[in-house]
């Protein structure tokens, strides 16, 4: 099941090994600028009002933004069982803060704003920090580290009860929590950070108008500075110790770079759409730029000369993908054109003098045009 | 307790954790949907009150549900990574259509209908919350769907190479009788469940004096969901429990703790004794209902426990193939009796509101804040019933439950996601069920115009709605 170089790829499990990458960017894209705001919450909401209306931003479309990663999750198990299984029981307990941080954030969206009182809103606030922080910064890391790439160790395979049996074996994660805690993934994770604040901060000043806007862009620069030195870090080392020499990669990483700057000048310039655009781009183009030297693995041997978890040795049958692309196919333009359209629905600004008295906007109490 | 005891105990506690809100969510979405349908129908203010108080306790619902389910999905990976492996060809293509299909359709039109109230024309926002609802009952299809598999194995063949069980007909393990039956099964429960609610939640308001005019017609809409789909619980019940014969009957024999192959066969409907049945001191049977129940005809054989033990011995070799007696037995008359007593209740209603009553039986008042919990037990019992009952297996005949846990991970790690899981959730109950009890005692809005709503699509109109 693990396979050392070269590996043979073929062209459906290229697509789906590009399809998973097509998910992650926009996982990363969407509910990165969600983290982003859910940090910058306490920073740039100084009043109830203030916090009410970045949480607003967020409201129709956290949850939508959400499914991508269920997705992601869902294709990655259907699509490559091998590396499902061997990722998600190998970085066990880094998943399990992020799905604990995934449950506080959720919950603390549509539960702080059913109780007026200011105790119960401050409590949920925390939530909504602590739980966009763990994702922003884990998914940094246990990225860095998929890139990076384990150990493994071998477990016998059980056969089918009244069949005659073959030994056979499958591999799993063979380090340890602690190391996953290496330099190389805690700058990755700090970078992915870094990356989300700023396309918060970036997505804030598009969404709103005022005190938040006004914040928001004295933001960008200072955090789009930090984020651009430890991307620049990050992807660097990537690129040279992990890359497996592909040169090609070295595209997306300039890109990426280039796009970020863009994208911190058009916010200067107060042009918030095309700054998103681009700090929108560069997510993407860091995504690409990670799967492009993973491939042809999806979990490489940390020690390259030894064989890894690769595209063929990972993934599902033929007959599987093909049913799968056809669902893809057909389901994703339909879900992007409904998706896009809630975001065109509420493309308004909020301010915080737009937000409703807190017994008013609430579901039990209809506002009549206060 | 070693690695698979605490995986099974965790999957146990998050799963029957995250299936309290599933049903709600699945009935009463369409039934949420249903009130703001007649709303917009007659422009009568009381279904938007309706539509207004059951959507917040929906929500508030739905949103422990959303997160609960986010641990489902990566679960199997975590914590059964050898089962992940042996299905994920299988296994994994329902769940990633479930993301795309259903996941993106609930969630997105869900923010659509919260938000959407002053920006989306009249029916256009009702439509959102239709595509909502259709998305929670198309979700549990998938899932459902993949659960039928593992309950009955179909469309696939064992690769010895891969030592895998490997998909070659999608369609089959998508339609396959086991999932259409408990689909409708399960939905139909969803409804008794939400139907219950209402009706249990109305009768209370009714009593208490609140939104009188929608309480009315409330309760009257939850006894009649909750009737109608009594009535297809017990026929999607029926037709479940006549392939569960064909396909997993030993499960049938643990439900009705039958040792001994008869026919005709007796319905047990309780014992005192012993707790597995085996030596009962006082039983209560329905002659012949068992057989009846097992093939439509009253005098037909079923298959004993110990015939069957000794039969699966022959077939996968030594081993132990009997599930827990007493969860299997007593799950399945909890699952029955539980929602029977809640399609009771929804006569009972019905009779007590009749020609616009209000009940002041101390008694009716007592019922009806008991009765929506009863048939979401109902549930949970039919469900651990389901589950336990297929033991040992994790796939029925192909894998069993303790070769399909993660051999990487430790006792230690699984101690303390058990831990975390059980202390949040536990915690988030204890905030959620607040939440509901303080909405459902604040009560409906009062005085609502026809239609409150200035819809526009002018970008700087104050919200009328904010988190």
């Amino acid at each position: 099941m693990l396979s050392l170089p070269p590996v043979e790829v073929s062209n459906l499990q290229l697509l789906w090994f590009c399809l998973i990458a097509v998910l992650w960017i926009g996982y990363f894209v969407l509910e990165g600028f969600d983290y982003g705001v859910g940090i910058l919450l306490p920073v740039i909401g100084k009043t109830e009002a203030e916090r009410r209306a970045m949480v607003t931003t967020l409201g129709p479309v956290w949850d939508g933004n959400e499914v991508w990663l269920l997705t992601a999750g869902g294709a990655t198990f259907a699509a490559f069982p091998q590396w499902y299984a061997t990722l998600f029981s190998g970085f066990y307990l880094p998943l399990l803060l992020i799905l604990v941080a995934l449950i506080l954030r959720g919950v603390a969206f549509e539960y702080r704003s059913k109780h007026s009182s200011a105790k119960w809103r401050r409590n949920w606030d925390i939530a909504i920090v602590v739980g966009s922080f763990l994702p922003a910064l884990l998914w940094g890391v246990a990225f860095a580290n998929i890139v990076r790439g384990v150990t493994f160790a071998m477990t016998p395979i059980a056969g089918v009860p009244g069949q005659p049996s073959i030994p056979g074996e499958s591999p799993i994660y063979g380090g340890t929590f602690f190391d996953l805690l290496n330099p190389y993934a805690l700058v990755g994770g700090v970078t992915t950070l870094l990356l989300f604040v700023t396309h918060g901060a970036i997505f804030l000043s598009l969404k709103t108008n005022g005190t938040i806007r006004e914040r928001a862009h004295a933001l960008v620069p200072k955090v789009g500075v930090a984020a651009a030195v430890f991307a620049v870090v990050f992807l660097l080392w990537s690129q040279l110790a992990y890359s497996g020499g592909k040169m090609w990669t070295w595209v997306p990483v300039l890109l990426a770079a280039v796009c970020w700057l863009v994208g911190l000048g058009m916010d200067r310039l107060k042009r918030d759409g095309w700054a998103f655009v681009f700090s929108a781009v560069t997510l993407g183009l860091a995504v690409i730029a990670l799967f492009g030297m993973l491939f042809p693995f999806v979990m490489p041997n940390i020690d390259r000369a030894m064989p890894g978890l690769a595209i063929p040795g990972a993934s599902s049958t033929p007959y599987t993908l093909t049913v799968m692309t056809w669902v893809a196919l057909i389901m994703t333009p339909i879900v992007l054109c409904y998706q896009s359209w809630t975001y065109w629905v509420f493309r308004k600004r909020l301010s915080a003098d737009m937000i409703p008295d807190p017994e008013v906007g609430s579901l039990d109490h209809v506002g009549v045009g206060s | 307790m070693g690695n698979l005891d605490l995986a099974r105990w965790q999957f146990g506690i998050t799963t029957v954790y995250h299936f309290l809100f599933v049903p709600i969510t699945i009935g009463l979405s369409f039934l949420v949907a249903g009130m703001q349908t007649a709303w917009v129908r007659t422009n009568n203010p009381k279904w938007l009150q309706a539509t207004k108080f059951f959507g917040k306790l929906f929500l508030i619902n739905f949103a422990m549900g959303v997160v609960t389910g986010i641990v489902q999905e990566f679960q199997f990976g975590m914590n059964w990574s050898d089962y992940s492996r042996f299905v994920g060809d299988i296994f994994g293509a329902p769940l990633a259509v479930e993301a795309l299909l259903t996941f993106f359709l609930e969630s997105t039109f869900l923010g659509l209908w919260i938000f959407g109230w002053d920006r989306l024309p009249k029916k256009l926002h009702l439509a959102t919350i239709w595509a909502a609802a259709i998305g929670t009952a198309l979700s549990a299809y998938m899932i459902l769907a993949a659960n039928a598999f593992m309950q009955h194995p179909v469309g696939y063949v064992y690769n010895p190479e891969t030592k895998r069980a490997e998909l070659v007909d999608f369609f089959g393990v998508l339609f396959q009788n086991t999932a259409v039956i408990a689909w409708v099964h399960t939905v139909s429960s969803a409804f008794l469940v939400a139907g219950t609610l209402v009706c249990g939640i109305s009768a209370w308001l009714l009593m208490k004096g609140k939104a009188r005019e929608m309480a009315t017609s409330t309760v009257t809409m939850g006894a009649i969901v909750a009737i109608v789909a009594g009535v297809f619980v017990g026929i999607s019940g029926d037709a479940d429990a006549k392939i569960m014969v064909v396909q997993q009957p030993m499960k049938m024999a643990a439900a009705e703790a039958l040792y001994e192959t008869a026919g005709p066969a007796p319905f047990s409907l309780f014992t005192i004794g012993t707790l597995d049945g085996s030596q009962p001191l006082v039983s209560v049977d329905v002659p012949g209902a068992l057989s009846f129940l097992a093939c439509g005809d009253f005098t037909c054989d079923v298959q004993g426990i110990n015939n069957l033990q000794a039969q699966y011995e022959q077939t996968y070799g030594p081993g132990w193939y009997t599930p827990n007696i007493p969860i299997t037995y007593w799950g399945f008359r909890l699952m029955i009796g539980l929602g029977m007593i809640a399609v009771l209740f929804g006569m009972w209603a019905l009779w007590a509101t009749r020609r616009e009553r209000v009940p002041s039986s101390k008694w009716f008042l007592r019922a009806a804040i008991l009765m929506p919990f009863l048939p979401l037990l109902g549930m949970s019992a039919g469900w651990i019933f389901t589950e336990m009952g297929r033991q040992p297996w994790i796939v029925f005949g192909l894998m069993e439950t303790a070769d399909g846990v993660s051999p990487g991970v430790g006792v230690a790690e699984v101690i303390i996601s058990l831990v975390v899981f059980a202390l949040l959730y536990g915690a988030l109950a204890v905030v959620e069920f607040g939440l509901l009890l303080r909405t459902i005692k604040q009560g409906p809005p009062e005085n609502l115009p026809a239609d409150p709503y200035e819809r526009s699509d002018d970008q700087d109109q104050p919200l009328t709605f904010a988190y």
